[in-house]
C-alpha cells in the first residue's frame, strides 16, 4: 500500500467523562451568573479576563503540562474535551485559546528555563493571552517569504517590518512570531527565520485594529519600529525556524475547534423543526449529525494517537481539510433547511440571527491556520505525490 | 513537552484477518479475476476460505462455526472490502451471526440474509411457514440457504430457508454481482426461533449496514492507492499527472473520503462490536457509517474516475472492480438517504440539547 490511513476506534476514557460533566456544569454556572450567552456566538471575541482565569482556577489551561510550570500533567484526551465542551457553548476562550494551544507548548519546547517560570505559570492562570505573527502583507500561506528583520544588536535583536492578520494582538501580551536573521540561501529558501518571544509592551510596537466582514475586530496590524526583542527571547535555532514550525502542526491541526466553529446552527435547526420533522429537514438532519459524528471520531482518533506518541500528520490534515470545509459548508446547508421551518417556530429569530453571522465567518475558516490549498499540498506530500 | 504514553489500542495480532488477507492474495488477486471471464476462481477461493473457517466466523463453535469475535469478524470485511471481494463471504458471515442470535445450527455451503431492504417485510404466517418478498438480496443465487428475519404476531422470528424452498429472480447490481428478489410463499423453514428480546429487524440492518461501511472503506482504500500508484506512472504534457497540483488536491480530497469512510466504519465496528444493546449510540454509529461511507463511495469514486481518465471506464482496467461495488453496497441495509432520515429523526425526537451529549458520549 503506497498510502495506509490510520483512524484507530479510540475511545475516550473514563476519566474524561468526569471532567466533562465538571466542564458543563463550570459553564451552566457560568451561563447562569451571565458570563456569556451561548446563543450569541458573534459575543464570542469579547475578551472576558475573569472568565479566563476562573478557567485557569479549575486547572484546565496548560492541562498537559508539567507540574513544575504550572501545568497539570493531565493526558490529551483530557484537554480534548474540554476544549470541545467550550467551544459547543460558544464561550469565551479568546484570551486564553492560543496560548494554552499553541505557544505554551512552542514554549515549553524552546524557550530558555527563567522565561518558561516566569510566563507558563501565567498561562495556566488564564493570565495572559497570546497572538502568533506568521502573516505579513505580502507573505501568508508562504511563510518563507516573511520579510519583517530582526537586526543583532547589543543583548538582543532590533525588530523592523509589520505582521498582518494577527489575531487577537490588540489584547494580547506576548506575540510568538518569526522574523528574519538572515537571507534564505540558494539550497533552502526556507532558511533564515528565526522565532521570537515578543513583549507586546515593548515600544515600537504599534497595533492597528482591521475590520472583519463578520463586524468584528479580531484581527490586527502590528507594525514594529526598532522594536527590542532581548537574546533570552530568541525562541529554538537560530535561522532554523522552519525545523520547528511544521511539528507542531499535528496538535493544532486535528482538535474539536477545526470543525465545531459554527455547530451552534445545527442545535438551533433542530430546535427549530421540533420533535416531528418533515422528511427533508430529517433527511438534511441525519446527513450532518452523520458527518458531524465521523468528523468528531476522526478528530478524536488523532487526539488519541498523537497520545499515544504517534505522530498522524497527514491524518491530522485530513481532519483540518475536511472538517473547515465541512463547518464552512454547514451554515448554507442549514440554511436550504430553515427555509421550511414554520414561521411559528419560536427560536425562529435566533436561528436567523446565528446564520447571518455563520455565513458571514464561513468564509475565513478554511483560510486560517492553513488554507485549504496548503493542507491538500501537505497531503499529496504524504501520499507521496511531491 | 511531555508525551504521557498509553496503550489506547491494542495493535491486536488479528490472525483470523490475516488468514483472510493470505487467502484473498493468493486466490482473489483482482488483476487475474478481472481476465478470467469464466469465474474459475470462485471455486477455489470459496474452498481456501471455507477450509479456514471464515465464511462462519461468527458463528460460535457449538452452533458449527469458528467462534471468531465480532470485532476479528469485521477486519475480515474490511479486508474484503479491500480486494472488492465478490463471492458471498459478508452475506454468510451476517447469515451465520442472525442464525446463532436464536442458537440455530449454521448449515455448510454459501448463505445470505433477507430481508437486506428496512422497508421489505417477510411474514410468518400462523402455520409456521413464511411470505413476502424481499428485494435486492445479494447473491441470493449462489447461496443454498437463506437466514430470514421475519416478523409475526409475537414478535420477530430467526428462520433457516433452504434457498429451494423460495422463487429467486436473479438481477444484477451496479457492481455485477447478484442482487436478487426473493419470494417466499408459504415456504417452510427447516429451522425457527424466536430472536431475543430487543432483537428486530432494525438490529439486522444496522449490523448489515456496518458490514457494507467496512467494504466500501476497505474499497476505498485500495480505490486510493491504485490512484496514487496511477498518478506516479501516467505521463501527460511531459510530466507525471501526479505533479499536477489540480491533480494533487483531487487525490488529497479521496484520500479524505477514505479516511472519513474508514473512521466512520471502524468506529461502528468497534461500537457494535462492545455493545450491550441497540441503543441511540449504536444507532448513531452504525447509521452515520452507512451514511458517510455511502457519501465517500461517490464523491472517492468519482474523483477516482477522473485521475484514471478513460482507461478507468474500461473493463480491461481493475478500477471499477472497485468503484462499482462500492456505489452498489451503498443500497444494501438502507440506502445513506433512509438512514438520514430514520437519524435526523431521532436526533429531532431526543430533542435540540439532547444532540451534542449524543455525539460527545461517542
Amino acid at each position: 500500500m503506497t498510502a495506509a490511513l490510520r483512524f484507530d476506534p479510540i475511545r475516550l476514557p473514563s476519566e474524561c467523562e468526569t471532567l466533562r460533566k465538571e466542564v458543563r456544569a463550570f459553564l451552566a454556572e457560568e451561563i447562569a451568573a451571565g458570563t456569556f450567552d451561548p446563543h450569541q456566538p458573534d459575543r464570542e471575541d469579547a475578551d472576558a479576563p475573569e472568565f479566563s482565569r476562573r478557567v485557569g482556577e479549575r486547572g484546565w489551561l496548560g492541562m498537559t503540562w508539567p507540574k513544575r510550570y504550572g501545568g497539570h500533567e493531565r493526558s490529551f484526551l483530557e484537554r480534548y474535551v474540554v476544549t470541545e465542551e467550550m467551544r459547543v457553548a460558544n464561550a469565551p476562550t479568546r484570551r486564553f485559546f492560543v496560548a494554552d494551544r499553541q505557544s505554551g507548548p512552542v514554549l515549553l519546547k524552546y524557550a530558555p528555563e527563567h522565561v518558561k517560570l516566569d510566563i507558563l505559570p501565567r498561562i495556566c492562570r488564564g493570565e495572559l493571552c497570546f497572538a502568533i505573527g506568521m502573516s505579513e502583507p505580502n507573505s501568508g500561506s508562504d511563510l518563507f517569504a516573511a520579510k519583517t528583520k530582526a537586526t543583532k544588536t547589543d543583548g538582543g535583536y532590533l525588530i523592523n517590518g509589520s505582521k498582518v492578520w494577527t489575531t487577537s494582538a490588540h489584547m494580547a501580551d506576548y506575540m510568538i512570531a518569526i522574523f528574519r536573521t538572515s537571507p534564505p540561501t540558494k539550497e533552502n529558501r526556507r532558511h533564515g527565520l528565526t522565532q521570537f518571544l515578543v513583549d507586546m509592551k515593548t515600544p515600537g510596537i504599534k497595533v492597528n485594529p482591521i475590520g472583519q466582514i463578520t463586524g468584528q475586530f479580531e484581527f490586527n496590524e502590528v507594525v514594529f519600529t526598532d522594536a527590542f526583542v532581548p537574546d533570552d527571547y530568541v525562541l529554538g535555532e537560530i535561522d532554523g525556524a522552519w525545523k520547528q514550525a511544521t511539528s507542531e502542526l499535528a496538535y493544532e491541526r486535528s482538535g474539536p475547534e477545526r470543525f465545531l466553529e459554527t455547530y451552534y446552527v445545527l442545535t438551533e435547526l433542530v430546535r427549530a423543526v421540533g420533535k416531528n420533522p418533515d422528511t427533508r429537514s430529517a433527511e438534511g438532519i441525519g446527513r450532518l449529525v452523520a458527518q458531524l459524528h465521523t468528523m468528531r471520531r476522526m478528530s478524536v482518533s488523532v487526539a488519541g494517537m498523537l497520545q499515544a506518541g504517534k505522530e498522524p500528520v497527514v491524518e491530522a490534515s485530513i481532519v483540518k481539510d475536511i472538517g473547515t470545509v465541512w463547518e464552512q459548508q454547514l451554515p448554507q446547508r442549514v440554511r436550504d433547511l430553515a427555509a421550511f421551518v414554520e414561521e411559528e417556530a419560536s427560536n425562529r429569530a435566533t436561528l436567523e440571527h446565528q446564520l447571518s453571522f455563520a455565513i458571514k465567518t464561513a468564509p475565513k475558516l478554511t483560510i486560517q491556520g492553513g488554507t485549504t490549498e496548503v493542507l491538500r499540498g501537505i497531503i499529496a506530500r504524504g501520499l507521496g505525490l511531491r | 513537552m511531555r508525551i504521557v504514553t498509553r496503550n489506547a489500542v491494542a495493535e491486536s495480532e488479528n490472525i483470523v484477518a490475516e488468514t483472510a488477507e493470505k487467502i484473498f492474495a493468493d486466490l482473489a488477486d483482482t488483476q487475474t479475476i478481472n481476465h478470467d471471464k469464466e469465474g474459475r476462481w470462485k471455486e477455489p477461493l470459496w474452498r481456501a476460505l471455507t477450509e479456514a473457517g471464515l465464511p462462519l466466523s461468527w458463528v460460535p463453535e457449538d452452533c458449527g462455526g469458528s467462534g471468531a469475535s465480532l470485532a476479528e469478524g469485521f477486519s475480515v470485511l474490511s479486508a474484503a472490502g479491500r480486494f472488492a471481494l465478490a463471492v458471498p463471504l459478508a452475506e454468510t458471515m451476517l447469515a451465520g451471526w442472525l442464525l446463532s442470535q436464536a442458537g440455530i445450527t449454521s448449515p455448510d455451503g454459501a448463505m445470505t440474509v433477507a430481508p437486506a431492504n428496512p422497508k421489505d417485510r417477510i411474514a410468518l404466517n400462523p402455520d409456521g411457514t413464511l411470505s413476502g418478498r424481499a428485494r435486492g438480496i445479494p447473491f441470493a443465487k449462489d447461496a443454498r440457504h437463506i437466514a430470514v428475519l421475519a416478523t409475526g404476531s409475537n414478535g420477530a422470528s430467526i428462520a433457516l430457508v433452504e434457498a429451494a424452498a423460495a422463487r429467486i429472480e436473479a438481477g444484477l447490481g451496479l457492481g455485477g454481482d447478484n442482487s436478487d428478489t426473493v419470494t417466499f410463499d408459504k415456504a417452510r423453514p427447516s429451522a425457527i426461533k424466536p430472536a431475543p428480546k430487543d432483537f428486530d429487524q432494525n438490529s439486522l440492518m444496522l449490523m448489515g449496514g456496518v458490514a457494507r461501511s467496512l467494504q466500501i472503506a476497505g474499497s476505498l482504500e485500495s480505490i486510493l492507492d491504485i490512484s496514487v500508484r496511477y498518478a506516479g506512472e501516467r505521463v501527460a504534457f511531459e510530466k507525471k499527472i501526479a505533479k499536477f497540483q489540480a491533480v494533487q488536491h483531487n487525490l488529497a480530497r479521496l484520500a479524505g473520503e477514505s479516511a472519513a469512510a474508514l473512521a466512520a466504519a471502524t468506529s461502528a465496528a468497534d461500537a457494535i462490536a462492545n455493545a450491550t444493546a441497540f441503543n441511540d449510540e449504536i444507532f448513531l454509529e452504525a447509521a452515520s457509517a452507512k451514511i458517510r461511507c455511502a457519501e465517500a463511495a461517490e464523491k472517492g469514486g468519482s474523483i477516482a474516475h477522473q485521475v484514471h481518465g478513460a482507461i478507468g471506464f474500461t473493463t480491461e482496467h481493475i478500477l471499477h472492480r472497485y468503484s462499482l461495488r462500492a456505489l452498489a453496497w451503498r443500497d444494501d441495509f438502507g440506502s445513506e438517504s433512509y438512514w438520514a432520515v430514520e437519524l435526523g429523526k431521532r436526533v429531532a425526537a431526543r430533542g435540540a440539547d439532547e444532540l451534542w451529549p449524543l455525539v460527545a458520549a461517542r
